[in-house]
C-alpha cells in the first residue's frame, strides 16, 4: 500500500466511522482490506481506493464496515451485567415506580450478545417488572452485525462464551449446530442502524445506556464530544455503563463514576457546551 | 491449590485439558473411565472434575450420578466435556447436578469462561494467561 493511500484511507476511517488508526497500521487494514478487495473482484488495495476515490459508496461502507472491530460475547466482563440487576434495577424500579417504563439502549450493539445478555437479565427479574413498559433499542454503524443481531442465532462456539449453560437451556433453542433466541427475547430488542458521530437526539431519553468497548476506537475529541450527546439524552438518575477500559475521567464531567462500581457513571448535572455533530457524510454514514 | 479430576477415556483431550487446566493453577488428575474416576474420587474428593460422557466401563452420566451420592460428593463443581451437544443430554445432566457444560471441540477460552462461571476462578483471569 502506498503512503498515500494509507493516509487516504485513514482520513476516510477517522471521519465514517470514528476509528482512529495510528500511523504504523498498515498491517491491520491489509489484513482486513485485501479479503475484501479479492472478494469485489478487484485485484487489490489499489483499486480498492481508487474505486473509493471515484466515489463508490458502496465501496466505503464495505471498507468502513470491515474496519470495524465486532467481537464480542454474552454477559460480557459479567461484572457489568451484575451492576445491572444488582444496582442499576433495583433503583429504576423504585424510581420509575409510577410511570412503570424503563428505556435501555446498546449503543454499539454487534451481534447482539450484549442486548440479549440485557434481556435475560430482565426476564430472570420476573414478576418484579410485571406490567411494566421495557424497550432495549440496539443500534450499530454495521448493517451486517445488525442483521445477524436480528436473527438471534449463534454457534457453538458464540454461547459458550460468557453464557451460562441454565440460560441457554432456558432462552434458546437449538437447530442442528445452532441456536436461536426465544422470540419472546427477541422481540424485547428493536434494531436500528445509526452511527454514534452523528445526531442521534432522536432516539429519546434513556434511563440506561451501555456503550461499550466502541469508544477506545476512538480520539480523544470524538469520546468527548460523544460524552456530551449522550449526556444530553440520559435521564437525570440514569446509568451509563462503559468497558472496561473506557473511562470519563480527564474527558468530561458531565458524567461521573460511581465509587465501588467500576464501569459505571451517572450524570453528573453539568450540561457541557455542545459542539454539533459532525454533519452526515452524503455516503451512508 | 486447587485439584481438577479430567475424565475421558481419550489420553489426546485429557493432555490438553491438562495443559489448560495447569495454567490455570489446577493441581490435575487423570482418570480414563467413570469407575476410574469414582475411585479417586473415593480417595480425595477434588475441587472440580471435567467430565466427558461417552466412556467404557462407567460412562460420565453414571458417574455423576454416583458422585453426587456420596458423603460430600455434592461439593464438586462438575463440568461436562463432550460431543454430545443435543438440549436432551445437556438438560439431563443439570437434572442430574451437573454444574456447567462444554460441547466439544472446546478452547482454553471456553475452560475459563465456563470455570469462572461456577466460581472455581477469579473473574479477572486473562484469557491469554
Ligand atoms: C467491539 S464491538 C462492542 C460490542 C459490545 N458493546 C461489547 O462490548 O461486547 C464494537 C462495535 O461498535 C461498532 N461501531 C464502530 N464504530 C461505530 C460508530 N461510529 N457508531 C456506531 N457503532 C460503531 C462496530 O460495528 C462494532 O459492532
Amino acid at each position: 500500500m502506498t503512503p498515500p493511500d494509507y493516509e487516504y484511507l485513514r482520513k476516510l476511517l477517522k471521519d465514517h466511522s470514528g476509528l482512529d488508526l495510528a500511523a504504523d497500521k498498515q498491517y491491520l487494514i491489509e489484513s482486513r482490506l485485501l479479503p475484501l478487495a479479492r472478494k469485489s473482484g478487484l485485484s487489490g488495495i489499489p483499486d480498492l481506493v481508487a474505486k473509493i476515490r471515484a466515489g463508490s459508496s458502496t465501496h466505503t461502507v464495505q471498507v468502513v464496515e470491515a474496519m470495524t472491530t465486532n467481537e464480542t460475547f454474552f454477559f460480557r466482563d459479567k461484572v457489568p451485567f451484575d451492576h445491572f440487576r444488582d444496582t442499576i434495577m433495583p433503583e429504576v424500579l423504585k424510581a420509575r415506580a409510577a410511570r412503570r417504563s424503563v428505556r435501555i439502549w446498546c449503543a454499539a450493539g454487534s451481534t447482539g450478545q450484549e442486548p440479549y445478555s440485557l434481556a435475560m437479565c430482565l426476564k430472570e427479574m420476573g414478576a418484579a417488572l410485571a406490567g411494566w413498559r421495557v424497550e432495549i433499542i440496539a443500534t450499530d454503524l454495521s448493517q451486517e452485525v445488525l442483521e445477524k443481531s436480528k436473527a438471534g442465532i449463534y454457534s457453538q462456539f458464540e454461547v459458550q462464551r460468557g453464557l451460562p449453560i441454565q440460560m441457554l437451556v432456558k432462552y434458546f433453542k437449538q437447530s442442528g449446530e445452532l441456536w436461536q433466541i426465544n422470540p419472546e427475547l427477541r422481540a424485547m430488542v428493536q434494531h436500528r442502524q445509526l452511527n454514534l458521530l452523528h445526531d442521534f437526539s432522536q432516539l429519546g431519553t434513556f434511563d440506561v445506556i451501555f456503550c461499550r468497548n466502541v469508544l477506545i476506537y476512538f480520539d480523544q475529541d470524538t469520546k468527548i464530544n460523544i460524552f456530551n450527546r449522550l449526556a444530553r439524552l440520559m435521564e437525570a438518575d440514569g446509568f451509563l455503563v462503559l468497558g472496561a477500559a473506557e473511562t470519563v475521567v480527564g474527558l468530561t464531567d458531565t458524567f461521573k463514576p460511581l465509587p465501588e462500581r467500576r464501569g459505571l457513571y451517572r450524570p453528573s448535572g453539568v450540561r457541557a457546551a455542545l459542539a454539533m455533530p459532525r454533519p452526515a457524510m452524503a455516503v451512508g454514514y | 491449590m486447587k485439584t481438577c479430576l479430567v475424565v475421558d477415556d481419550s489420553g489426546v483431550v485429557r493432555k490438553i485439558a491438562r495443559r489448560i487446566l495447569e495454567g490455570m493453577e489446577f493441581t490435575v488428575i487423570e482418570a480414563e473411565d467413570g469407575a476410574v474416576a469414582l475411585e479417586a474420587c473415593k480417595r480425595a474428593l477434588p475441587d472440580a472434575v471435567l467430565l466427558d460422557w461417552n466412556m467404557p466401563v462407567m460412562d460420565g452420566f453414571e458417574f455423576l450420578v454416583q458422585l453426587r451420592r456420596m458423603p460430600g460428593g455434592d461439593v464438586p463443581k462438575v463440568v461436562f466435556c463432550t460431543t454430545e451437544n443435543g438440549i436432551d443430554h445437556i438438560s439431563r445432566a443439570l437434572h442430574a447436578g451437573a454444574n456447567e457444560y462444554i460441547m466439544k471441540p472446546f478452547d482454553k477460552d471456553i475452560v475459563i469462561a465456563k470455570f469462572q462461571e461456577v466460581g472455581l476462578l477469579a473473574l479477572d483471569t486473562p484469557a491469554e494467561a
